[in-house]
């Protein structure tokens, strides 16, 4: 299909919406400064954290979120229709809303807080809390992207496999799987981009302390109070790495 | 249709303050007597609407040199009203620091020597804001380490954690203590820190707004939410 050429138009505000302010950042930033800036140890503790944080926000998500979107698009159970609204929540809630709601959850006095600490785990202000959060807000994107793609296939392989005589987790593992891989690897790349850069629920719920809490954008908030530079210099570091995770997404996509 | 996107666009841009508002910029821990000296402001000056900012002193700061319309900010430290570099500051109010531990004092806090205690969960403000320099000044003073377990970038945050009970204890400005649920437990004089607050004006409309903060009512207000004298 052509389309009119005057679409042109509203695309290309939406476009400039999105890249004026990358362009604004970069000529923001203070080469010079940049390398010392992006090596000081606050930065590198941020950094590393951030990445290990997503990683074990991805894993997490993975573990639960596959089983999810496949119930979700393949369950006959009706109630299974009314809890998807719910699922995909945290992609429209507010992440400070969902910090206070993890608070009252897993906080000391929340809701299974007691429960938690009977166990000896200690979640308030620890990077448990870090990745608990990130995985409550990446989730649904896993969720959503996998679900998709399920609905997309359809169930035709795994019906023929199922007629041929596979038993359920033989076609999940055989069938349903492997033609997943892709739409799996969108969803999770997605869901770590989403965690790298979670603020809100994360400042609400886990608190702020370098090394142990303090995730980028943590580190990027409070910079901006003292230097202004290095809190530049930071938010060029985590686009950059957002941009190449998405970039690697969308790549796939165009495979799937 | 791309007529009717750029009149959109048009009709958008035209929010801006007009003369019968008095813009004023403020530290957010001004937000509970500056929206009643607010209030006073419009009734003595009928037809006037004050419109009040309340931020942290680092986007105070970002906004104004981006060009916000302001007639007056008010600051919760020297720092930030020197990086904003607005002509003739005056002190108008003062702040100092409390202890705060969730109703019923569950970690049994006592004073200030007590949040040096690795068992409890202590809660504070980052050293880069301004309630967490004076945090830093105390530590000095007191001669105590504090093992904190969260330095937060506003005092909200730190109010936050512990009226929830998720910490044990947090310092934060003593005029915070009303606005949560929330105990102190003093900071004795010799050893706390002291904040002064600084207000400017540069225009007419903003230096009448400094008067009512000056006068006895707006004096009053701050003082009845736990602000000292300057």
């Amino acid at each position: 299909m052509t389309v009119p050429r005057w679409i042109y138009l509203p695309a290309g505000v939406g476009a400039l919406l999105i890249l004026a302010p990358l362009v604004a950042l970069l000529t923001r930033v203070d080469w010079a400064t940049l390398p010392a800036l992006l090596t000081s140890p606050a930065s590198l503790a941020a950094l590393g954290l951030s990445v290990r944080t997503s990683a074990l926000a991805t894993l997490a998500c993975l573990i639960v979120g596959v089983p999810m979107a496949l119930v979700l698009a393949r369950s006959q159970i009706r109630m299974v229709a009314w809890l998807r609204p719910f699922v995909l929540l945290p992609l429209v809630l507010p992440p400070v809303v969902a910090g206070i709601a993890l608070l009252y959850t897993f906080g000391r006095r929340g809701l299974l807080g007691g429960t938690f600490e009977a166990l000896g785990l200690q979640i308030a202000f620890s990077t448990t809390a870090v990745v608990l959060a990130q995985t409550f807000v990446a989730l649904p994107f896993l969720v959503l992207s996998l679900e998709s793609a399920l609905r997309t296939l359809g169930p035709g392989y795994e019906d023929v496999a199922a007629t041929l005589g596979a038993r359920p987790t033989l076609v999940l593992a055989r069938v349903t799987i492997p033609t997943l891989l892709p739409a799996v690897v969108t969803g999770a790349v997605l869901a770590f981009a989403r965690a790298l850069g979670e603020f809100g629920a994360t400042i609400t719920f886990a608190g702020s302390l370098q090394g142990v809490t303090r995730t980028l954008p943590l580190e990027i908030y409070l910079q901006r109070e003292t230097d202004p530079d290095a809190a530049v210099a930071l938010s060029l570091l985590l686009v950059v790495v957002a941009v190449a995770v998405i970039g690697l997404a969308t790549r796939r996509i165009g495979h799937a | 249709m791309n007529r009717w996107l750029l009149a959109g666009f048009l009709l958008a841009g035209c929010g801006g303050p007009d003369a019968n508002t008095v813009t004023v910029f403020a530290a957010s821990s001004l937000t509970a007597p500056f929206t009643q000296i607010a209030d006073i402001y419009e009734q003595q000056h009928p037809g006037t609407t004050v419109a009040v900012t309340f931020a942290g002193s680092a986007d105070l700061v970002a906004q104004l040199e981006q060009g916000a319309p302001a007639s007056v900010l008010a600051t919760a430290d020297e720092a930030t009203m020197a990086k904003a570099g607005w002509a003739s500051p005056q002190p108008f109010a003062t702040n100092t620091m409390t202890i705060v531990v969730p109703e019923g004092n569950p970690g049994e806090v006592r004073g200030i020597a007590d949040l040096s205690n690795p068992d409890l969960t202590v809660v504070i403000c980052a050293p880069q804001v301004p309630c967490g320099a004076a945090t830093v000044a105390v530590e000095q003073a007191a001669g105590v380490d504090i093992a904190a377990d969260s330095e937060e970038s506003a005092v909200a945050d730190v109010l936050g954690k512990v009226s929830s009970g998720q910490a044990d204890a947090g310092i934060v400005y003593e005029s915070d203590l009303g606005s949560a649920a929330v105990t102190g437990v003093v900071i004795p004089d010799a050893v706390n820190a002291t904040n002064t607050y600084l207000i400017a004006a540069r225009d007419a409309r903003g230096r009448e707004f400094l008067d009512t903060v000056a006068s006895e009512q707006g004096q009053q207000v701050l003082a009845d939410d736990g602000f000292g004298p300057p």
